[in-house]
């Protein structure tokens, strides 16, 4: 599999805090990542530079073998790589219908500003992708229900449903879980992971549950103090003893990731 | 839907041209300046959609109507179409220049810049003799399609003139609000960081926003100064913005009407109010203003939405 995204020497420094030192990996095209590590430890800076909310103080980044590095984030976006946010970024006040058709209506604003200004929002293209993306996250029954009353799950859906509009070939996905009960974490995950590999999306994803890491993730970066101390399939990624150490021992594995890792011949 | 509000919109501007026929005389001068004046309030209903609120769209308005009496005092143009395009134009260039650092910024910011930039022109021209200084000076009255026209005519014509401006502008604004990027106002107002990651710059969309609100503006006071024949500096001073803002109020961002019927009620009132209480005027136009934002704070524009609320009639 070629690399859909390469990243050689990635940093990022706040004065003098280093937030991110010597990142460099590749990402094969369908592949899902789990990025994992303790509070601070970098994840979501490295997101954050990825996706060009923040420029990396050294390094590059490389995707579809065109340099990305420093371009803004939405000319990022424009290229094929989404994300969606820790807290969910939709536009409250709008129904679940009308989110997803702002998101629509914004990946037409791209190509020209002055055409979209006098092209009618109401038209058959924009609503089939609309009505594709509403079924593929199952939101369907909350359709006319203004976002900011959605269940917090239900938001983050849509929020990666608005992301995924256009096509990203690769979305990154910052904690998909937090905020979600227990009960629901593993339905939500399934959902979007279902939805991302039936539109054969690459996906990283930053997240503390190593439960749902340890399920979903095909490959594992473990990051501590700015750097990725680990990279590996989950069953090596997860078991290797500074990872247990230094972010494990930080967010204890629940017993489903345990049955996960016992599955895998790693506990007993 | 759609077209059934254009074609209400389009007969209610047939209705009211036929009505100024037998208008008096004050109230289509006052009906003319109503309709010049809510081209700006209809601009300020375009950026407030998406929550920004600008302390000095007078700027724009003064350009405007300083290019009608500048050409006309400069040059030995004198057609009143030209005039208004040409206004149009300086005002919408002037909007791109000045948009381009104002649409980086938001809410206080914004409206605060937006104030300081047409102080700056309010300054310029009380400063400049060639410009009138504080007096401002006398516009040439204006020809249609060749024609001087005097008296009466004069009036209805220029009224009819100034209507069909609003026609257009209305229809403009009406395409722009069905549009695409006219459907993005809530997300800019809401939620800016997920536009950006949805791949647009909400500043380049502001910024259009900013040069149709500039162009409206510039059209409006163009159309005010063939009017009342006459422009000054107070016409890019801060409380011609502030009037503006007044009427937006008044009016509400919910329909292109409203910015029609809030202008002329405001003009209205404040004829009344002058008539009543010279010294004191102010006072009856503050209450008004209280009075809409206590107990209809979506202006007019929501009357017939809390109407068919009250009444349970269901939205179509």
């Amino acid at each position: 599999m070629s690399a859909i995204l390469s990243v050689r020497g990635l940093e990022k420094t706040f004065g003098s805090v280093v937030a991110a030192r010597d990142i460099t990996l590749d990402v094969p095209r369908q592949q899902s990542i789990g990025i994992i590590g303790a509070n601070g430890a970098g994840k979501t800076t490295f997101v954050n530079m990825i996706t060009g909310y923040l420029r990396p103080s050294k390094g590059s980044i490389l995707f579809e073998d065109r340099d990305i590095t420093g371009l803004p984030s939405r000319a990022i976006t424009r290229l094929g790589i989404a994300r969606s946010f820790q807290v969910a970024q939709v536009f409250p006040s709008l129904t679940v219908d009308e989110n997803v058709a702002a998101a629509v209506a914004v990946a037409r604003t791209r190509a020209s500003l002055l055409m979209s200004a006098i092209t009618p929002l109401a038209s058959a293209p924009a609503t089939a992708e609309a009505e594709e993306l509403m079924t593929l996250f199952q939101l369907g029954d909350y359709r006319n229900a203004r976002a900011a009353t959605l269940p917090q799950g239900v938001r983050k859906l849509l929020d990666i449903a608005m992301a995924l509009v256009g096509a990203p070939r690769v979305l990154l996905l910052d904690e998909p879980t937090s905020g979600i009960s227990i009960e629901e974490k593993f339905a939500v995950m399934e959902l979007i992971m279902t939805a991302l590999a039936s539109r054969r999306t690459t996906v990283l994803f930053v997240e503390h549950d190593m439960e749902i890491v340890a399920r979903y993730a095909e490959r594992v970066l473990a990051f501590h103090d700015g750097t990725v101390i680990a990279d590996g399939p989950p069953t090596q990624a997860l078991a290797d003893p500074t990872v247990q150490t230094l972010i494990c021992g930080t967010a204890p594995l629940g017993v489903a990731a345990g049955e996960v890792l016992h599955a895998q011949g790693l506990r007993s | 839907m759609t077209w059934r509000n254009t074609l209400v919109g389009a007969l209610a501007f047939a209705v009211v041209a036929s009505a100024a026929v037998v208008l008096p005389a004050w109230l289509m001068s006052l009906a003319t300046i109503a309709l010049a004046n809510a081209l700006v309030v209809l601009g300020l209903i375009i950026l407030w959609r998406a929550g920004l609120v600008p302390f000095g769209q007078a700027l724009f308005y003064a350009t405007g109507a300083y290019t009608v009496a500048l050409l006309g005092r400069f040059t030995d143009l004198r057609d009143a179409v030209l005039f208004v395009i040409a206004a149009a134009l300086l005002s919408g260039i002037l909007a791109y220049l000045v948009g381009l650092l104002l649409a980086r910024y938001r809410d206080i910011f914004f409206a605060m810049l937006s104030l300081a930039m047409s102080m700056i022109l309010y300054g310029v021209l009380v400063k400049t003799e060639t410009l009138g200084s504080t007096d401002g000076f006398h516009v040439e009255s204006a020809t249609f399609f060749g024609s001087a026209l005097h008296g009466r005519t004069a009036e209805l014509v220029l009224f009819w003139f100034v209507l069909a401006w609003c026609a257009l502008a209305a229809l403009v604004v009406s395409v722009y609000f069905r549009s695409v990027a006219g459907s993005l106002a809530v997300p800019v107002r809401e939620r800016e960081i997920r536009l950006e990651f949805l791949g647009i710059s909400v500043n380049r969309l502001i910024h259009l926003k900013l040069i149709i609100a500039g162009t409206l503006a510039g059209i409006g006071g163009a159309l005010a100064a063939l009017a009342v024949e006459h422009v000054d500096p107070t016409m890019a001073y801060w409380t011609t913005s502030g009037g503006f803002v007044f009427v937006t109020i008044l009016a509400g961002a919910g329909s292109i009407a409203a910015a029609f019927i809030g202008s002329f009620l405001f003009e209205l009132v404040r004829s009344v109010a002058v008539d009543l209480m010279p010294g004191t005027w102010q006072i009856i136009l503050g209450t008004v203003l209280l009075l809409t934002i206590l107990f209809l704070p979506g202006g007019l524009g929501s009357v017939v939405t809390v109407g068919r609320r009250r009444l349970g009639i269901k939205t179509p």
